[in-house]
């Protein structure tokens, strides 16, 4: 039904009023399959505020909000993830003490047998877990070990293989790469990368535009509650995106200063 | 030079180390170990110091009886610890239920099967009560139960007097509960025939005139054994269990997994007064009587022994198998210590000991797990 380039999601116009805070005031972006779309922002761009509106948390206070072609309101994050919407919060909603298995399948728990011999289908649990960290390329010797003993960007990327093994269409990633070192880092976006390749829209929410510009296809500048503009790959360099993020000039100065280091 | 050559021969096959430790790991990460070990140490420690008579069949009876009734109480905290709350009123339950349960055989004079029923239906009550409490005023529930304990326990007394006519005891149970075809389920001891035949054989001991010195299995020991199996079934292998476990680890990424987080706690507090309506249930039959005192501080030790099976304070990890073996060490001390000349108050100073213990081990044993350093 949908082809390749109808908009997985398409926001025209959003606003969101909180009393008398204008948190979002104009959002437009368009998320495609096959395509990250990274939306940059400083602190109090309205990041936050736009994740939890995609995501049913919040309905927004005016705009079309448009996904697969239909327009459409969300009132819960329950029909956001039916519609296919998942995020992937910087808390990642996850249980360090619990298994990887444990976790992956929490809340969706498979099941085998019926009446009182109901129970967890362990052995399935367990096969899907290693399959899909297989996957990404994570070697666990025991998907039955806990979740606390992985690295920050193990969990990341089991929190997004969760999600898209769920059946996400779109993924909204909160900061995926905020708390990880070099090495981490790169393992997280060489996944986002591959989730995009399997024809997923991914949304990429991010302040450090390096990340931004290796994975993304698209850039989407917040600032102030605005849209300020889309850019494609081709179209713009990474330090006229910082320049733009940042808002002003300041920062090429202040970089200049410091001898480009920002 | 030699050392040198040493050092290469160990480096070479660091992936074989590698899976020893990944033994040792998952050895580690079994949460009843710790009561294993405490088990094995009081096992040990008996066999060298006590009367040989405490490890025969009639001396494991001695030990078990007690420690049952603790471990069935146990049980039903270690799941609610696991879920990451605590129940204190659970020793004032089990005086509260039997005053409940004991006043509807003698004052009013239904049937076993009816009082039961009415105890249960109390403890559902007590159960709810307690949870929304505690997920409502999101209070800790450790201050939420201990109101509990005081009002449960001063109910216990007024009611009492109300019953009795005055007094702090209630009698006559045995008498109101006989004939009922329950009775053989929650009093007396089960397999009587096994035992009779196997003394007629030579199998057990037996007294001169032929009859077994232990007539059967008491049966609050097979309550206990069947409630700590099914524990361990729900909690590892079942969903409720799953959800037992994320609402205990992170009640809020639970929810956002779609936990439904107020159900599972309000179940676990429904499951911990339930433990103790059956603890009262089964005490009441044997002794006939009822009285202010029961469960006297039963919440603390049930809680102990949670903790040396394993569960941490913290919630979010545990065993209920472990709670049952935590137990049995108990019940071991607890009797083990007149089958030997020490003085039996040394009980209390053990029960300290161990609990402190346990939860230093189990500390190390959580940041093992969690590869916290």
């Amino acid at each position: 039904m949908s082809s390749i380039d109808t908009p997985l999601v398409e926001v025209r116009n959003l606003t969101k009023h909180f009393g008398s805070v204008i948190a979002l005031n104009g959002i437009s972006m368009v998320v495609k399959p096959r395509e990250v779309l990274c939306l940059l922002g400083d602190n109090g761009a309205g990041k936050s505020t736009l994740i939890n509106t995609l995501a049913g948390v919040h309905q927004p206070t005016s705009g079309d909000f448009i996904v697969g072609g239909k327009s459409t309101t969300f009132y819960s994050p329950r029909d956001a993830l039916d519609a296919g919407i998942a995020t992937v919060y910087q808390d990642l909603a996850m249980i360090p003490l619990m298994s990887i298995t444990r976790n992956f399948f929490m809340g969706r728990e498979p099941m085998v047998g019926f009446g009182p011999f109901k129970r967890m289908d362990m052995k399935f649990a367990d096969d899907v877990t290693r399959d899909e960290m297989h996957k990404i390329g994570i070697d666990i010797r025991d998907p039955q070990q806990a979740v606390g003993t992985l690295s920050g960007g193990e969990r990341q990327c089991v929190a997004i293989a969760r999600a898209v093994y769920f059946g996400a269409k779109v993924l909204i990633l909160d900061e995926p790469t905020s708390a990880l070192g070099v090495a981490q880092t790169s393992m997280v976006l060489k996944y986002v990368n591959q989730v995009r390749n399997s024809g997923l829209g991914v949304i990429f929410i991010t302040h450090n535009v390096r990340h931004a510009f290796a994975v993304g296809n698209r850039f989407t500048v917040l600032n102030r509650g605005k849209t300020l503009g889309t850019y494609e790959k081709g179209a713009i360099s990474i330090d006229e995106l910082q320049n733009l993020m940042a808002g002003g000039k300041e920062l090429q100065v202040l970089s200049d200063e410091l001898g480009g280091t920002i | 030079m030699s050392i040198v050559a040493d050092d290469k021969i160990k480096k070479t096959p660091a992936d074989e180390r590698l899976k020893k430790a990944s033994v040792a790991t998952t050895l580690l990460r079994r949460p009843e170990l710790g009561a294993v070990a405490g088990l094995v140490l009081v096992t040990v420690f008996f066999l060298l110091t006590a009367n040989p008579s405490m490890f025969t069949l009639a001396g494991i009876m001695n030990f078990m009886a007690p420690a049952a009734q603790l471990g069935i109480l146990a049980v039903g905290a270690s799941l609610l610890m696991i879920g990451g709350e605590y129940d204190l009123s659970i020793g004032s339950m089990v005086a509260f239920a039997g005053l409940v349960f004991g006043a509807a055989l003698v004052v009013w004079q239904v049937p076993l099967s009816v009082a039961i029923l009415i105890a249960i239906l109390m403890a559902v009550v007590i159960g709810v009560v307690n949870s929304q409490i505690v997920i409502k005023t999101g209070l800790p529930s450790f201050i939420v139960t201990l109101a509990f304990l005081f009002i449960l326990r001063g109910l216990t007394l007024v009611g009492l007097k109300w019953a009795s006519g005055g007094a702090t005891q209630l009698r006559g149970m045995k008498e109101a509960a006989a004939g009922s075809p329950l009775t053989s389920i929650f009093s007396g001891d089960a397999f009587q025939g096994l035992f009779a035949w196997l003394a007629s054989n030579d199998l057990i001991a037996k007294f001169p005139n032929g009859t077994p010195q232990v007539s059967g299995i008491p049966v609050e020991i097979l309550w206990f054994i069947v409630i700590a199996l099914l524990a361990t079934w729900v909690l590892l292998r079942t969903r409720f269990g799953n959800w037992i476990f994320a609402v205990g680890g992170d009640e809020r990424a639970a929810r956002k997994s779609g936990v439904p987080v107020v159900r599972v706690k309000t179940v676990l507090f429904i499951i911990t007064a339930l433990c103790a309506t059956l603890v009262a249930v089964l005490t009441v039959l044997d002794a006939g009587s009822t009285d202010a005192r029961r469960g006297f501080q039963k919440e603390f030790e049930a809680i102990i022994a949670a903790v040396i099976g394993g569960c941490l304070l913290t919630g979010g990890y545990g065993s209920a198998i472990g709670a049952f073996l935590g137990s049995i060490v108990f019940g071991m001390v607890l009797i083990g210590l007149t089958y030997t000349s020490i003085d039996q108050d040394w009980y209390l100073v053990f029960l300290g000991g161990m609990l402190l213990v346990a939860v230093m081990f189990n500390n190390v044993i959580r940041k093992r797990v969690t590869g916290e350093r």
